[in-house]
């Protein structure tokens, strides 16, 4: 990871499986990289290897833009755990990236009250101290 | 092949209690069976089928049957959350009408309120395939039908006043019930004046927490002949379920599409058949998704569906949950499934309230919600009748 990126949020390292493995070593670099099927094109989300349209094994990890729009979202205020309480107020989201794929997420580094549907974001790669990065998504205006 | 009419459900019991610090989670399963044998005019003996899901603990509905002692030659566990109880019925509708079983027990219990941990062992849920790409975000279970409603109205204009109008309902009803955990009756503004704990669902848009458990019994036809209880034939069953859809989400639908197209299709009834609907109220929005989404109006207009006292018992056009729901009365486990069913059989029965009875209750649909709205949940649907 070039630039060592934190949010208020908690990061806490993932556990990757031999599926995943990938998914979360480019994380570390700055990269959302998903497995797009060779076959019929389809990027699941979450990430996989075997296609679930068309059932293929042969799925390339490809790049993402790591730019997208948000589907839809809820700013979380309380009744959450103990881990979570002192970050209140957060923002929970839908965000689709522009590739297609729509992934549960964060909206980071905004003014929670001013989040809307359909507004663009980029995404961040929040650092979790043992070479993966968690993806959260900010405002691009 | 059709199940219509081959099961009735010939017990139910409800667990009077909404706190039960001094039982354990097994005991409550053991009481509410016992109550609801009773109520069918059976015994533990008669039982030759036994139905459990998530909240049972161990080894699920194996360690339940031999701690209750049963046997029984047909055991089945199949979790889906919420709806799990609706789901039981069906299954052993269809194991009736195979002639496999004449009596089926299907119980739910848990203590969420004095016992710690809800249901769901959470071993089990770190090692879904999800589990890495969804546990990093803070996401409670209000979260994920929070975005559900923030989404329903942006897209169809829906509001948190109509919303509110699902609670007002729930706790008119509620009143009249000496068990309901809440019984206030409450205005639409106290719901919006109450705590917002997830934009745009308030404190008041969230079903209650409660110790507790219910219990069915589910006969054959040659059973149902033989007892003095008034039976509640099932005439119609569905299930259905919605994913992620890998990735290509949609929040603005469930899972009861399918479940009720299919329940209404077995019993050969339409929407505007139903006398009394029990419809799954873990959240305001899960029952104006719910009610859209079983036919009661299009899609995108449950706000305005609701509104003028729509749902409430006797003479809305569509009465629903009697007894308070899981929004005032109980939803034991954090599961509403079961309570549901039973509610819709005491109005089948003429036994709910004289406050909130149907005048002439003919034909009632439950409905069970299970997992998170729209995105990994699994919806059941029964439409019950009364004997001719």
């Amino acid at each position: 990871m070039t630039d060592s990126y934190q949010s208020y949020l908690p990061a806490k390292p993932p556990h990757p499986t031999i599926e995943t493995q990938p998914f979360w070593d480019a994380t570390a670099q700055g990269r959302i990289d998903l497995a797009k099927c060779d076959v019929c094109g389809f990027i699941p989300f979450y990430p996989r290897l075997i296609c679930p349209d068309c059932q293929s094994t042969s799925m390339t990890w490809t790049t993402m833009s790591g730019q997208g729009t948000i589907y839809s979202y809820s700013v979380t205020r309380a009744g959450v755990s103990r881990t979570w309480k002192e970050h209140l107020p957060f923002v929970l989201a839908y965000v689709q990236l522009d590739e297609g794929p729509m992934m549960l997420t964060n909206i980071v580094d905004c003014d929670v009250d001013a989040v809307e549907i359909g507004a663009p974001v980029t995404a961040v790669f929040d650092d979790t101290g043992e070479g993966t990065a968690i993806i959260r998504f900010t405002p691009l205006n | 092949m059709s199940v219509r009419g081959v099961a009735h459900i010939a017990g139910v019991f409800e667990h009077p209690l909404r706190e039960i610090p001094e039982k354990t989670v097994p005991q409550i399963h053991a009481e509410v069976a016992v109550g609801a044998l009773a109520d069918a005019g059976l015994s533990m003996a008669d039982v030759d089928a036994y139905y459990s899901a998530g909240d049972a603990p161990g080894f699920g509905a194996l360690s339940m049957a031999d701690y209750l002692g049963l046997d029984c030659h047909q055991l089945d566990d199949t979790e889906t959350g919420g709806s799990s109880y609706l789901l039981h019925v069906q299954h052993a509708a269809q194991a009736i009408a195979a002639g496999q079983i004449d009596v089926a027990l299907i119980t739910l219990a848990g203590k969420p309120r004095t016992g710690g941990a809800g249901p769901g062992g959470s071993a089990r849920f770190s090692s879904a395939p999800e589990a890495g790409f969804e546990n990093h975000f803070g996401m409670g279970v209000i979260s994920g039908y929070a975005m559900a409603a923030t989404r329903h109205m942006h897209e169809f204009g829906t509001t948190s006043a109509q919303l509110a109008e699902i609670k007002v309902a729930a706790s008119t009803h509620a009143q009249h019930n000496p068990g309901a955990f809440l019984q206030d009756v409450v205005s639409v503004d106290q719901v919006l004046e109450s705590r917002m704990i997830s934009d745009p669902l308030h404190l008041l848009d969230a079903c209650v927490i409660t110790d507790g458990g219910g219990a069915l019994v589910v006969v054959s036809e040659a059973v149902a002949k033989t007892l003095d209880r008034h039976t509640i034939p099932v005439l119609g069953t569905g299930f259905g379920f919605k994913g992620t859809n890998s990735g290509r989400v949609d929040l603005t639908y469930t899972g009861a599409r399918t479940s009720g197209a299919a329940a209404f299709d077995e019993a050969q009834v339409t929407p505007d058949d139903i006398d009394y609907a029990s419809i799954y109220d873990s959240f305001t929005i899960t029952v104006l998704v719910t009610i859209e989404d079983l036919g009661f109006c299009e899609k995108g207009k449950g706000g305005e569906f609701v509104l003028d006292g729509a749902l409430q018992a006797p003479f809305g056009k569509l009465p629903f949950n009697t007894d308070g729901g899981g929004l005032c009365n109980n939803h034991p486990a954090n599961r509403g499934g079961m309570t549901k069913v039973i509610e819709a059989v005491r109005q089948l029965r003429g036994e709910a309230h004289a406050a909130v009875q149907v005048p002439d209750c003919q034909l009632a649909l439950a409905h069970g919600t299970g997992g998170s709205m729209a995105t990994r949940m699994g919806s059941a649907t029964l439409i019950l009748g009364r004997d001719q």
